[in-house]
């Protein structure tokens, strides 16, 4: 330990560093500020913009705390004249072609230029030449450009290169004239660009959707968890007089870092969709009609009653825990086990193997670490950018990743080898590798194996992933978003998980929405009660619940069923059935046309809940921004269903009570894998064209109202089914 | 003033005297690439070659002035990775032009001293990093050099049965001043823009790729073939102690005869002013930039009194730098020149750091409006506090090169400056001369 650390003395205090570290990680250890634009703790080291010079004894220039490696009795001023002249310097030059418009600046009060500029900068300049112009860049619907504004420290263009793995952003030029360029007019398409905001010190690089819309210092800021994706992201919500304004990343090195997904951050625009139900609505005739709350709840109650064993209740997997809880509490009230989350799941053969609940078998941070991993069926980049973003810093770092996927997806980073195999290939292109696995090994394929296993054409690229899987020390098999909507999950599941137990290789799974973790540990599946606990008589799943009608149907959570489901023709199940009650945000054509009853519901950003996520991190947040209209939070509007149903137990005074309960309920579960022994017969169903990759801003309803998303290259694809 | 006839061309100039001199032939029959053979024949511990260069006392010539074998030394040659050398003749320090001489008219020298240099710290591939602009002449001959030597079996894998590999490749840069800085040009080598790295780490460590390199100049190699054939004290007798050997003095300005000229270290600059014809037209010596634009500004009778090596120019309050003397006699407007030497460092800055990227382009205009007549007497400590606060605060020395010119020129004429603000734009030495200034 002690030969880890070097002795050294900032402003006259001696404090101990880590060897070879930078010197400006000592300093803020030491809590001696450095003033610093270009550096940041996630980029490479630039040393460009010369703010964190300081006088280091002995040394004949002041040095760049930034880029100064700590020695042993080095003595450093942060504060000495010497080192205040030098920064003092920096910030003249920054700026004498610095705009000055903060007034109508968006970065104005948060921007680190103006907070540095009252502490180094003069009060007149002494510049008295033309200023420099820069000519500004369409970016695309997410970023704006002020480029004038920049002051060349290159975070940006850092970012797009490291962290983002294609370089979409780049300096052009010489001298006074470099400027940050796409070099070929396109805009910034990567899932994670929108992070450059957050890095750009300046108002170079803000929000376009937030831009002109408020002031950082009038707005309050609440912690969220975005519903997204399985990652369980961190956010911010900054809100204004009850308005959500924008979403910020909080950082969490745990789990996403300092990023956020493009998804993450401008999802946000869709709760103020112009079809966000506002009042609670009855359907009268062929008339709908706004209705007060008393009356609504009454007469989705008793309608739901009326047909209580006849109907099934659909929750969607961005819901909260605690609405998920509620409202499988009601199917199971109401005498069914009808209740799933999983709307765009085909294959439920195997489903009493289900693991506890679907995730990675591993914290999010680890998969930084992962030496080996092979991917089944994933459009990750789509389907968790964070995962992404974690699994590129392992494969830069010399993980071995391999990728069993029905097209070519972009990834950008060096990948061991890449399977191009149909949706009818995939169970024999996946046998083959456990088929290899098994002769690298020396194993044998487990019994309910063989024969499909026997019959694999093993090449050399399956060996070559059998034996990425038995080196090194952490290795995973996943199975994405996409095998879990493949007609052969079950076959799929069952292979890789004999893979990942003959390599000793974790098995895990990226499942869709933010909170399937949430919704198995909640009970929102038909096999399975709060805790795991194992149902007699299963209810049906939400294939069969939307493939032939039920009497009545609750939805919760702003279900779409034809694009939040499996088969766009479901709608028209919905169509049949005698009641559909909807608790959703949003009052769509699609809604209004099949339902009886819609009670509007607070999104995401406006109910305090809890998230679990692909860790079982539990993660509970509280509303950030006030209800639209008449809407109430999905746990209090499930609640008083209850009631009216004269269910017991159902006397929640906050979601917190909720939460207690599932926490009660899930108390002694251990955590389980997949543990199933399904057959898998080479013969099979599943059909060329079924296998939907559902785009990145199409996942949920929230997501596909954010217009600003929808305006990207990604929001503009359109869904192909492999 | 001594005879200086047997003193002339003694090293890198050598066969320039004999038709032809960039021929394999012509090299070989002043001894060129012997060193070379007797090294693959025998295989010397490397360490002897590098002890060798350093008790030559030969500094590096691309205007650093440092220790070439003690740079040698820093390789670590023993490492197991690949090892890289650098030859930088991306020349562009204004007034410099040694390189693109020794490029058309001795480049054999260049190949066997990079020859002997890999040897010595064991790098098995080299680059000849030429810039641009010498596309038309020195490319060509450097090509056909590379050629001639290839075909000799003096280069390449296994040369001549010795076990000893090296490859040399010549790279032509695009143009610009700052890929001359060693780690900017290892970036444009690399096909990045030249931005200058930040240090350490330093290229004998991560250089070319990231593996240890050697760069040093096309002077600096085009002296080891010579200096191991005469012997380090040779070499080392011919300057006064800290500066070995020979310069190749680039002579331009205001002299009767600019023109290149090898000349021990060490000689009066009186004496090479003599050499090179004197001053032009007859005209007094008002100063001298000796060694590139990028070094302090010297008044003609303290250079009078001054010898060209590394101490003296020393002290005399610039350097050697590139050994390239820029002469200027007393018509020269000292507002003028220095406004014109800014204006190169105002486009040659490579935008990187934010005191060079902001602060060349401030200095440049305010002397401009100097001389539209448009000056404050102020501005005069303006301009000098913008030099010294780029000075010492860039990643390269190009900030510190961009500063020494406005500070030394404000230093030894600032009533020319003053004199141009008092009178609307007016030039002191127009004013004096009259119709006999430029």
């Amino acid at each position: 330990m002690a030969d880890d650390l070097v002795n050294i003395e900032v402003d006259g205090v001696a404090i101990k560093a880590k060897k070879g570290e930078m010197l400006i990680r000592a300093t803020d250890a030491a809590g001696a500020y450095v003033p610093r634009f270009c550096y940041h703790e996630k980029l490479s080291i630039a040393a460009n913009c010369r703010m964190c010079l300081v006088e280091i004894e002995k040394a004949p220039k002041p040095m760049p705390a930034c880029a100064t490696p700590v020695a042993e009795g080095m003595k450093v001023f942060t504060k000495s004249p010497r080192a205040i002249g030098a920064q003092r310097a920096t910030m003249e030059f920054l700026l004498i072609n610095h705009p000055l418009d903060c007034p109508i600046c968006d970065q104005g009060g948060e921007c680190e230029l103006q907070d540095l500029a009252v502490g180094f900068g003069r009060d007149a300049s002494r510049y008295d030449e033309r200023k420099r112009s820069v000519q500004d860049e369409n970016l695309g619907p997410l970023i704006a450009t002020d480029m004038t504004r920049c002051i060349q420290c290159t975070r940006c263009v850092r970012f797009t290169q490291e962290i983002a793995g294609i370089q979409e952003l780049g300096m052009i030029g010489r001298g006074e004239n470099v400027k940050v360029r796409t070099y070929i007019e396109s805009t910034v398409n990567h899932e994670l660009s929108g992070n450059v905001i957050d890095l750009c010190p300046v108002g170079a690089l803000v929000s376009k959707p937030y831009r002109f819309s408020a002031r950082a210092w009038e707005m309050s800021s609440t912690a969220l968890i975005s519903p997204h994706d399985p990652v369980g992201t961190n956010l911010f919500a900054h809100t204004l007089r009850g308005k959500l304004m924008r979403v910020v990343p909080r950082e969490n090195e745990a789990i996403n870092e300092t990023w956020i997904a493009d998804r993450d951050r401008f999802s946000y625009e869709g709760i103020y969709a112009a079809d966000r139900l506002q009042q609670p609505m009855v359907r009268r005739g062929g008339e709908w009609v706004e209705t007060d709350w008393e009356s609504a709840l009454l007469q989705a109650a008793e309608g739901l009653k009326a047909r209580a064993a006849d109907s099934g209740v659909l929750v969607s997997s961005c819901a909260t825990l605690e609405e998920l809880y509620l409202a499988q509490r009601l199917a199971r009230g109401l005498g069914t086990n009808n209740v799933d989350h999983r709307l765009r799941q085909r294959d439920f053969r195997d489903q009493a193997a289900d693991p506890v609940f679907p995730g990675l078998g591993m914290p999010v941070a680890d998969v930084d670490a992962l030496d080996a991993l092979l991917v089944i069926g994933s459009h990750l980049r789509r389907e968790a950018p964070i995962l992404a973003h974690r699994l590129r810093k392992a494969g830069r770092r010399g993980a071995q990743v391999s990728f069993l996927n029905p097209a070519q997806f972009p990834y950008l980073f060096p990948v061991q080898s890449y399977r191009v195999a149909g949706a009818a290939e995939m169970v024999a292109e996946l046998a083959a590798v456990l088929g290899a696995a098994a002769s690298a090994t020396g194993k044998a394929v487990p019994a309910h194996l063989a024969g499909i296993v026997g019959g694999a054409q093993v090449g050399e690229a399956h060996r070559a992933i059998a034996q990425s899987l038995l080196s090194g020390e952490k290795r995973a098999v996943w199975l994405g978003a996409l095998a879990g909507r493949h007609a052969r999950f079950a076959d799929l599941r069952s292979l890789a998980a004999a893979l990942a137990a003959l390599t000793g290789a974790k098995l895990g799974r990226i499942a869709e929405g933010g909170n399937a973790a949430g919704a198995y540990l909640a009970g929102a599946i038909p096999h399975r009660e709060p805790g795991a606990v194992a149902v007699q008589h299963p209810g049906l799943s939400a294939r069969d619940m939307l493939g032939t009608a039920l009497r009545a149907y609750l939805l919760v959570g702003g279900i779409e069923p034809s694009v939040d489901a499996l088969d766009p023709e479901s709608v028209r199940t919905l169509g049949k059935a005698e009641l559909v009650v909807a608790i959703t945000p949003f009052a769509s054509p699609e809604m209004k046309a099949v339902a009886h009853v819609l009670l509007p519901m607070c999104s995401f950003a406006e109910t305090s809940g809890t998230y679990v996520n692909c860790s079982g991190t539990w993660q509970s947040q509280q509303g950030a921004a006030a209800p639209v209209g008449a809407a109430r939070p999905g746990w209090k509007i499930l609640r008083v269903l209850g009631n009216l149903l004269n269910l017991p137990g159902f006397e929640y005074q906050s979601s917190e009570e909720v939460l207690a309960e599932v926490r009660a309920r899930c108390a002694s579960v251990v955590p389980a894998g997949y543990q199933g022994s399904h057959a898998v017969s080479a013969a099979g169903a599943a059909e060329p064209g079924t296998l939907v990759d559902v785009p990145m801003y199409q996942s949920d309803a929230v997501v596909r109202r954010a217009p600003s998303l929808q305006r990207t290259r990604e929001g503009r694809a359109p869904a192909v089914a492999y | 003033m001594i005879d200086y006839t047997d003193k002339l061309d003694l090293c890198v100039f050598e066969p320039l005297k004999l038709e032809r001199p960039w021929t394999l032939a012509t090299y070989r029959s002043i001894g060129g690439y012997s060193v070379w053979e007797q090294i693959l024949k025998d295989k010397p511990p490397r360490e002897q070659i590098i002890d060798k260069v350093k008790a030559s006392g030969l500094r590096g010539r691309g205007g650093a002035g440092f220790p070439t074998g003690v740079k040698w030394s820093f390789m670590p040659r023993n490492s197991p990775v690949q090892k890289y050398l650098v030859c930088n003749s991306d020349e562009s320090e204004p007034g410099t032009c040694h390189d693109r001489d020794i490029l058309r008219y001795n480049p054999h020298a260049v190949i066997e001293g990079l020859a002997i240099a890999g040897y010595a710290t064991n790098s098995t591939v080299a680059y000849n990093y030429i810039r641009g602009e010498f596309l038309g002449e020195p490319v060509p001959r450097f090509e056909a050099a590379l050629a001639e030597a290839y075909a000799a079996g003096l280069l390449g894998k296994n040369v001549r049965d010795s076990g000893v590999d090296f490859d040399l490749h010549t790279f032509v840069g695009a143009g610009a001043y700052i890929c001359g800085e060693e780690t900017a040009l290892l970036e444009s080598l690399e096909g990045k823009p030249g931005k200058p790295r930040f240090k350490p780490p330093f290229p004998a460590n991560f250089g070319v790729y990231g593996a240890p390199t050697t760069i040093n100049n096309t002077l600096s190699y085009a002296s080891v073939p010579t200096i191991l054939r005469k012997g380090p004290e040779w070499f080392a007798k011919l300057g006064p102690a800290n500066s070995g050997g020979t310069m190749i003095y680039s002579m331009s300005g205001h002299v009767a005869r600019p023109r290149n000229i090898e000349l021990p270290m060490g000689i009066p600059f009186a004496d090479l002013l003599e050499l090179n014809g004197g001053m032009k037209g007859g005209r007094k010596l008002k100063a001298v930039i000796p060694g590139g634009v990028s070094v302090p500004v010297v008044p003609g009778e303290i250079m009078m009194k001054t010898n060209m090596d590394y101490d003296s120019v020393k002290a005399a309050g610039s350097a050697l730098g590139t050994g390239a003397a820029i002469v200027m006699d007393e018509t020269t407007c000292m507002v003028r020149a220095l406004e014109r030497i800014s204006r190169f460092y105002y486009a040659e800055s490579c935008g990187q750091c934010t005191p060079c990227r902001e602060g060349t382009g401030w200095m440049n205009r305010l002397l401009k409006r100097f001389i539209a007549g448009e000056g404050r007497r102020e501005e005069l400590a303006l301009l000098l506090d913008v030099a010294n606060r780029i000075e010492g605060h860039t990643i390269c020395a190009f900030g510190d090169a961009a500063a020494w010119p406005v500070q030394s020129f404000l230093k030894h004429y600032r009533h020319e400056f003053e004199y141009m603000i008092d009178h609307g734009g007016r030039s002191l030495v127009t004013e004096t001369l009259g119709a006999r200034a430029a």
